[in-house]
C-alpha cells in the first residue's frame, strides 16, 4: 500500500554516478532540463533519451525501479498525452465530435509524453543515486551565497532532510492509524466527496497531533546532541569536487549544445 | 461451533518485490466462544499479521477466516460486519483518538454502527465503566488526560462497539507496573461479566501467563504451541530457544530443579512455586 | 566521593500553576557507577533526567555537571557534551536517513574535524554492535537496533556520563535485551557512568545503585539487594519488588530462613536449595 512508494527513495551503491558529488549532479540535473526544453525534434529527443538510459545503466539502476517510481505520475502522464493529441493543427487524420486528432497533434502528444517522462526520470536518477543528506548538504552548499540576503539556508537544508528522514516513519504511522479507524468502522473509500473529507478527519487528527509530538521530542534530542545552528558545524562526509565531476558537467555541456545543434536544423 | 476459525490462512507482504516476506503461513485455528487467549511471539513472527486478518482489515493471500460460521471474505457484507464483531485495539491505541470530548471518541464506533442515541449513550457508559474512566472525564478533550486515561479511552473506544471477540495487541506496552496491572484486571474484570472471547497479545509472559485460559504461540509465521499456559511452559526451552522469555516463576522452577529439587515444570506463578514448595517441605516433614 | 553530578535541593514545577514535579531534591551520582533510577509514571524520574544536562533548569536549587552550574548559558554545551541522553521513543532521536549520518550528527554540531568523526562514528557504532548497518536506513531497523543507533549517537559525543530515560520501555524481549548488552559494554569496557531510568526491576539488579523516587521524592537509596528488601516500602510507593524477592518473602513469611539478598534467579535457587539440605 502506502509502503510501496518510491518516490524520493534512495538506493544505495557505488557506481560512478553514486560517487559524483551531490552539486555536481544537482547542476547536472538542471542542465539536463534546460536542455529537455530546448529539444524540438525526434533527434533531440533522441539524444535525451540515449543520455537517461546510459546513465541509469552506469548507475545501475534497475529499468524496473525506474518505471515503479513513475506509477503515481500515471495519470497525469497519459491526461497531457490525451489534451495535446487534439491540439494539432494540418490534416485532421481522425475526425468525431467535436475532436480532431491530427499527425501533428500525435507527435506533439508523443513528444510531450517523453518530455514529462524524460524529466521525472532524471530526477530520479538524481535522487536513487543521492542520499538524502548529500542532497541537502549539496543544496546547501549551492545556495550558500543566499545567506548573503539573509536567506537562512543552514534551517533550510535541514527541515529538508529532517523532513526526508520522517517521510517513511509518517506513511507508516498513516497506515496504522487508518487500521485503526477501520478497526472502529470508519471507511475512507466509500460515500460522496464530502463525506469522504469528513471521513478524513479521523485519520488526519491523530497524525497531526502524533507529527508535533514528534517534532517536540526530536528538537530536545537535537539539543541534548549539542545542535545550535549551522555555525561551527562540521561535517563528516566532505564534499570533494574531483576530476570525474568536471567532467561530468562537460558532458552535460555538450549535451546542451548537441541539442542546440539539433535543434538549429530542427530535429 | 467456534466463533473464529481460520483454515489454511497466509499472507505474504510486498509480493514481488525485494522486500518479500511470507508473514504467515498456513494457520489453521479454532477459537471456541468464551475462551480468553494469550497470543506469544516475538515481532515478526506473524502474531500482528494473524489478528487483522481476523477482523478482515488484511485481506489472505490464501485460506480463509470464517467468523460465526460466515466467511468473512464471501460478501462485501460480510466484510464489514466483521469489524464490528470482532473488535481490535492496536498497539498504542492512545495514538488514534481524534475527537474533541472523550465522550465522542468513545462513541466513535458505535455512531459508526448506525446505532440510536439511546443505545450510543448506554454503550459508551458501560464501555468506559469496564476501563474505570469516570463520567467525569467524558466532557474532557483526550489530549488533556495522562498517557494510561488516554489509553483505557481507546480501549472503552472498541468495547463499546460491543464485539463478540476482543483483540487486544499489547494493551500494556510502555506502562509501569501499576498501570499494567490495573488494565489487565480491567480487561479480566471484561472477559467475566459479559462473557466475551478475548485475544491479548503479549510480550510479557509473566501478564497472559496470569490471565489466559489458552496460550498460542507463534513463531516464524507458524503456531509452534497452542495450548493450556502449564502445557505451554512445561517446553520453557523451546521458548527460550525462539527467543522469548518465560515467566519469571518457571525460570526459578528450572533452577530448582537443575538443584535437584522436584519441582513440575509447568509452573508459571510466583504465588504457585510458594505454595508446592511449601507443600513439599511439608511433605517432607511428613516423611 | 569524585562525583561527576551533584544536585543541591533542586525543586521544578513545569509553571507556576503547576504543583512541582521534584521537591527538594540533593542527589550526588559518583563518577564510574552504574546508578538505575525506579519509579512509577509521574514520579518524577524523567523530569530529573533532564535536569542533569541542562535540558531543564531548576525553579530552585542547583545541579552541577563536573563543578559546571547548569543554569548558566555559557556551560550549556559542554554540560551536553559530558552528559549525553537517550530517550524511550528511537523512532523520535533518529534525525538522518542513514545511520552513520545520525551518528555523525553530535560530532558535527561540536565542529570535530572530519577524519576524526569518522573515527568516532565507526568506533561508536562498532560498540554498540551495529557497525555493519551503518549504510541501512534507520526506518528499516527494529526497535532494539534503533535504540542501539541512537546510543551510539551519545556515544559519538564521547560524553563521560550517560543518561537512558526508559530506553526499553518500547522495546519486545530481544530488543530490551539487545539494548541492556550494550549498555553492559559501556559500563564493564569504558567505564562510563550509567545513570539507567526505568519500570523494569530486572533492569536494576545489577545497578550499583539504586534509587527509588516517588511524588517527586527519593524515597529509597541504596544498594539493590538492600533496597528491594524493604519489600513493605516498594509496595507502599505501589512499586513491585522483583519476583525472586516477591517468593521468597512469602517463604519468609511462612516461617523459611532463606535470605532475602537472592535478586538473580541463580541465587535465589541457591538459597532454596541450601535451605533444603539444611532442613533435612
Amino acid at each position: 500500500m502506502l509502503k510501496d512508494v518510491t518516490l524520493g527513495q534512495y538506493f544505495p551503491g557505488k557506481s560512478i554516478i553514486h560517487r559524483l558529488d551531490p552539486r555536481a549532479k544537482i547542476i547536472w540535473l538542471v542542465g539536463y532540463i534546460v536542455a529537455l526544453f530546448l529539444v524540438k525534434g525526434w533527434g533531440g529527443y533522441l539524444l535525451m533519451t540515449a543520455t537517461l538510459v546510459s546513465f541509469t545503466a552506469i548507475a545501475r539502476i534497475g529499468a524496473r525501479a525506474m518505471l515503479k517510481g513513475l506509477k503515481p505520475l500515471v495519470f497525469i502522464v497519459a491526461f497531457t498525452g490525451i489534451i495535446n493529441l487534439f491540439y494539432g493543427s494540418g490534416e485532421p487524420l481522425v475526425q468525431f465530435w467535436i475532436f480532431t486528432i491530427t499527425l501533428d497533434g500525435i507527435k506533439t502528444a508523443i513528444y510531450m509524453v517523453l518530455r514529462i517522462m524524460l524529466l521525472v526520470c532524471g530526477t530520479f536518477l538524481l535522487t536513487y543515486t543521492t542520499s538524502p543528506l548529500q542532497l541537502t548538504d549539496g543544496l546547501e552548499r549551492l545556495l550558500s551565497p543566499l545567506n548573503k540576503i539573509k536567506i537562512p539556508v543552514h534551517e533550510l537544508s535541514m527541515m529538508m532532510s529532517i523532513a526526508l528522514r520522517f517521510i517513511p516513519t509518517l506513511i507508516e504511522e498513516t497506515d496504522k492509524i487508518m487500521s485503526a479507524q477501520k478497526a472502529r468502522g470508519a471507511g475512507f473509500d466509500t460515500g460522496k466527496l464530502t463525506e469522504r473529507a469528513k471521513a478524513l478527519i479521523p485519520m488526519l487528527v491523530p497524525l497531526f497531533v502524533s507529527a508535533f509530538r514528534r517534532a517536540d521530542e526530536l528538537a530536545t534530542a537535537m539539543e541534548c546532541r549539542c545542535y545550535q545552528g549551522g555555525t561551527g558545524r562540521t561535517r563528516m562526509k566532505q564534499l570533494h569536487f574531483a576530476a570525474r565531476d568536471a567532467i561530468a558537467l562537460l558532458c552535460c555541456a555538450i549535451i546542451i549544445a548537441a541539442v542546440c545543434v539539433l535543434r538549429h536544423f530542427g530535429l | 461451533m467456534p466463533v473464529i476459525r481460520t483454515e489454511g490462512l497466509s499472507h505474504i507482504y510486498s509480493r514481488g518485490t525485494p522486500f518479500e516476506k511470507l508473514a504467515i503461513d498456513n494457520i489453521n485455528i479454532d477459537i471456541e466462544a468464551g475462551e480468553f487467549i494469550g497470543i506469544i511471539g516475538h515481532t515478526g513472527s506473524g502474531k500482528s499479521t494473524f489478528i487483522q486478518h481476523l477482523n478482515g482489515l488484511l485481506p489472505p493471500n490464501r485460506g480463509k477466516v470464517i467468523v460465526d460460521d460466515v466467511d468473512i471474505a464471501s460478501s462485501k457484507a460480510a466484510t464489514r460486519d466483521v469489524r464490528f464483531k470482532v473488535g481490535l485495539v492496536f498497539q498504542y491505541p492512545e495514538y488514534q483518538l481524534f475527537e474533541e470530548t472523550v465522550y465522542k471518541d468513545i462513541a466513535f464506533g458505535p455512531k459508526n454502527m448506525g446505532l440510536s442515541s439511546e443505545e450510543i449513550d448506554r454503550r459508551v457508559r458501560a464501555a468506559a465503566g469496564f476501563v474505570g474512566v469516570s463520567e467525569e472525564l467524558f466532557e474532557l478533550s483526550p489530549l488533556e488526560l495522562s498517557g494510561g486515561q488516554k489509553r483505557r479511552v481507546a480501549i472503552a473506544g472498541v468495547i463499546a462497539m460491543e464485539p463478540k471477540v476482543l483483540i487486544l495487541d499489547e494493551p500494556t506496552a510502555g506502562l509501569d507496573p501499576a498501570g499494567r496491572e490495573s488494565i489487565l484486571g480491567n480487561i479480566g474484570y471484561y472477559q467475566r461479566t459479559t462473557g466475551a472471547t478475548v485475544l491479548l497479545i503479549s510480550h510479557s509472559m509473566d501478564d497472559v501467563a496470569r490471565i489466559a485460559s489458552r496460550l498460542v504461540v507463534f513463531n516464524e509465521g507458524r503456531i509452534a504451541m497452542d495450548g493450556t499456559p502449564a502445557e505451554v511452559f512445561e517446553r520453557a526451552e523451546e521458548l527460550t530457544a525462539m527467543g522469548l522469555a518465560v515467566p519469571k516463576a518457571t525460570e526459578i522452577a528450572l533452577a530448582l530443579r537443575r538443584r535437584g529439587i522436584d519441582i513440575p515444570q509447568s509452573v508459571y506463578t510466583t504465588n504457585y512455586l510458594r505454595k508446592l514448595l511449601i507443600n513439599l517441605r511439608e511433605g517432607d516433614e511428613q516423611c | 566521593m569524585d562525583s561527576i553530578i551533584r544536585i543541591e535541593n533542586l525543586t521544578f514545577a513545569y509553571g507556576e500553576d503547576f504543583s512541582p514535579a521534584i521537591k527538594n531534591l540533593s542527589l550526588e551520582i559518583e563518577r564510574g557507577s552504574f546508578v538505575a533510577i525506579l519509579g512509577h509514571n509521574g514520579s518524577g524520574k524523567s523530569t530529573l533526567a533532564k535536569h542533569l544536562n541542562a535540558i531543564l533548569i531548576p525553579t530552585e536549587g542547583k545541579v552541577y555537571v563536573n563543578g559546571m552550574d547548569t543554569s548558566l548559558e555559557e556551560h550549556t554545551i559542554d554540560i551536553r557534551r559530558s552528559v549525553g541522553m537517550v530517550f524511550q521513543n528511537p523512532d523520535n532521536q533518529i534525525v538522518a536517513s542513514v545511520v552513520e549520518d545520525d551518528v555523525a550528527f553530535a560530532p558535527e554540531n561540536l565542529g570535530v574535524p572530519s577524519e576524526e568523526i569518522r573515527q568516532r562514528v565507526d568506533e561508536a557504532l562498532k560498540s554498540v554492535g551495529m557497525y555493519d548497518y551503518r549504510l541501512h536506513a534507520p526506518h528499516r531497523l527494529s526497535g532494539g537496533q534503533k535504540q542501539r543507533v541512537a546510543i551510539a549517537g551519545v556515544l559519538a559525543m564521547e560524553p563521560e556520563c550517560i543518561v537512558l530515560d526508559e530506553p526499553t520501555a518500547m522495546l519486545d524481549p530481544i530488543g530490551r535485551r539487545e539494548v541492556l548488552a550494550a549498555i553492559e559494554r559501556l559500563r564493564s569496557k569504558k567505564g562510563m557512568t550509567v545513570i539507567l531510568i526505568t519500570h523494569h526491576m530486572d533492569e536494576c539488579i545489577d545497578a550499583d545503585r539504586l534509587i527509588v523516587m516517588s511524588g517527586g521524592k527519593i524515597v529509597a537509596d541504596g544498594k539493590p539487594k538492600d533496597v528491594f528488601t524493604q519489600v513493605e516500602t516498594m509496595c507502599a510507593e505501589g512499586l513491585a519488588v522483583p519476583e525472586t524477592t516477591e517468593l521468597i518473602y512469602g517463604l519468609r513469611a511462612a516461617g523459611w530462613d532463606v535470605p532475602l539478598e537472592a535478586l538473580r534467579v541463580e541465587e535465589c535457587a541457591d538459597a532454596i536449595a541450601e535451605f533444603f539440605k539444611k532442613d533435612k
